[in-house]
């Protein structure tokens, strides 16, 4: 229970104190530490990271999401070429899917040619994929939770009571 | 010209308007302004209850609905309140959908009340009791909780205010502005004073689905007390629906009857929209409504941890989604405080005394906000509490 509801706050928000979360989960900043610790060594938590929004951080930048269409191999299915794939930096996420294509790759560039150059020279090639296809992102509204595109106003009144 | 103030109704001249309105018209010409002070939740109402309504507008008809509500709506609270409270009503004749909870309110005062009844009112409470029960020539008489009592009602506080001409008794727990809430064992000795009594209890369980820890117990579900309770519910703190304006009574035929009356002649039938909304708020959104109580209960830790850090002392509320600080410390009353406060943090919380005399002493702090807003809130009001002690100021 307490689990479910720690993880719930960090996924919120990461930067909270262990004091803070102890607070909030009605324990003692001790026993926080001790079960972040524990995610963290059981690889349920991965790591920390911001919500950025990108447009504002750095205008410039290109996302775009590549399906790609792979043949699996014998005895390794999938596994071998998406981690074959994940090692670029470039990438930022792989998933494996279910439907009309097999792998979703989300990677990240300086613009487009460098994006389109990445999927050309380094995921096309390479040994079991049959195609790619390519779209960019063009604007992003809601990530991990979280609206991002708009400010949001509280419009709320001191209607009374 | 008309000499109006000659001519208008003298109870309705009398009825004084909320005291609270004059602070947040100057409250709203203010930028920067961190509020503290609204009573509805932060949470969008559940996207599949908008979702109905949205279809609802393409594939039906906006007609009235029954006076009472829609059958099928009706006949949804009924299983609600069974599975939720352990409550049977029949949903032809004693459950009726009304705008918003206010209403259902209203239509049981006007509905009880004759001219000399007494009315005991539970204090510090919503502000709409008092001003109804009076228009109804009824005598409205406070009854104040207290803190060291987690402003919980006692069966000693009750039986004090009885006399021969109380009518009824108005029970709103969980309690805004106090957080207060009321468990079996508190209920089962009020019960126990108005057993064998002719005394109505109007029940305004509006926040019941946020408590925090403790499952909620009707008053209506205690032996003896259905047949002399009107249950007041809605949509609006429980399922963030607040500007959808529904809301519902349960009640024994006899008084259920009376209170049609009232809403035929006034209302006619509770918007209709809302009622399609409305049943998929009761079929489908106990998740959605889980998963905000999680997060006010998250809430309500960190501000009830940081007022207490600061000095300004409270309970831990277990009810409702409002803290109710005590802020003699200061040696402010709950007005200069709460003015002072927004002049210098801008910072806009609710003096306690709006709610009722025994609030004097205390603030009403909402928590239907963000996590960083409420953080914010509280480094202000730190900031501004230790300003104050450090000057000595009226210490």
């Amino acid at each position: 229970m307490m689990k479910d509801q720690l993880i719930a706050l960090l996924q919120k928000n990461a930067r909270l104190s262990n004091e803070e979360l102890a607070v909030m989960l009605g324990t003692d900043a001790a026993t926080v530490a001790a079960e972040i610790q524990k995610l963290e060594d059981d690889g349920i938590v991965k790591g920390y990271s911001a919500i950025v929004n990108e447009e504002l951080a750095d205008p410039d930048l290109v996302t775009a999401i590549i399906e790609l269409r792979i043949t699996p191999k014998r005895d390794s299915g999938y596994e071998e070429i998406a981690h074959t794939i994940m090692q670029y930096d470039e990438v930022e996420s792989i998933s494996l899917m279910a439907g009309a294509y097999d792998l979703s790759v989300t990677v990240k560039g300086r613009n487009v040619k460098e994006v389109s150059m990445f999927v050309s020279q380094c995921l096309a090639p390479l040994a079991g994929v049959l195609s790619t296809a390519t779209y960019f992102v063009l604007k992003k509204y809601k990530d991990k939770g979280i609206v991002i595109s708009e400010e949001e106003k509280d419009e709320r009144g001191y209607y009374f009571p | 010209m008309l000499d109006y103030d000659k001519l208008l109704s003298d109870k309705a001249k009398q009825m004084k308007p909320s005291g609270i309105r004059k602070f947040f018209d100057v409250v709203a010409t203010m930028d920067d302004v961190i509020s503290l002070g609204v009573g509805e939740p932060d949470f969008q109402t559940p996207w599949l209850v908008r979702q109905t309504a949205i279809e609802s507008l393409e594939r039906k008809r906006m007609i009235y609905t029954a006076n009472s509500g829609m059958a099928e709506l009706r006949q949804e609270i009924a299983r609600y309140v069974k599975r939720k409270y352990m409550l049977s009503y029949d949903p032809k004749t004693e459950i009726m959908v009304t705008v918003g909870g206010s209403e259902a309110i209203d239509l049981a005062i006007r509905s009880v009340v004759n001219p000399g009844d007494e009315v005991l009112v539970v204090e510090p409470s919503f502000v709409c009791y008092k001003p109804i029960v009076e228009l109804m020539h009824g005598v409205a008489v406070p009854i104040s909780t207290k803190l060291e009592n987690k402003f919980k009602l006692t069966p000693e506080e009750l039986q004090e205010h009885i006399t021969d001409k109380t009518k009824m008794l108005i029970l709103p727990y969980p309690n805004n502005p106090t957080g207060g809430i009321m468990t079996r064992s508190d209920l089962e000795a009020i019960a126990e004073v108005l057993r064998g009594t002719d005394i109505f209890v109007l029940s305004d369980e509006i926040y019941s689905e946020l408590t925090y820890g403790v499952k909620h117990v009707s008053i209506a579900a205690i032996d003896g007390m259905r047949e002399r309770t009107i249950y007041v519910s809605g949509f609006s703190k429980a399922f963030a629906m607040t500007g959808w304006r529904l809301g519902y009574f349960c009640a024994p035929e006899p008084l259920a009857e009376q209170m049609l009356k009232l809403h035929q002649y006034a209302i006619m039938s509770a918007p209709t929209l809302s009622q399609y909304a409305a049943i998929t708020a009761l079929r489908e959104c106990d998740r959605d409504v889980e998963k905000m109580v999680a997060e006010y209960d998250s809430r309500r830790r960190m501000l009830v941890d940081g007022f207490n850090r600061i000095g300004l002392t409270c309970f831990y509320p277990e009810g409702a989604f409002y803290i109710f600080p005590c802020i003699r410390s200061t040696g402010m009353n709950s007005e200069e405080f709460c003015e002072i406060l927004l002049q210098e943090e801008k910072v806009a919380v609710v003096p306690g005394n709006a709610f009722g005399d025994s609030g004097e002493g205390f603030i009403r702090v909402s928590y239907a906000y963000s996590l960083k807003h409420l953080q914010e809130a509280l480094r202000r009001i730190d900031r501004f509490v230790k300003r104050h002690h450090d000057a000595g100021d009226k210490l």
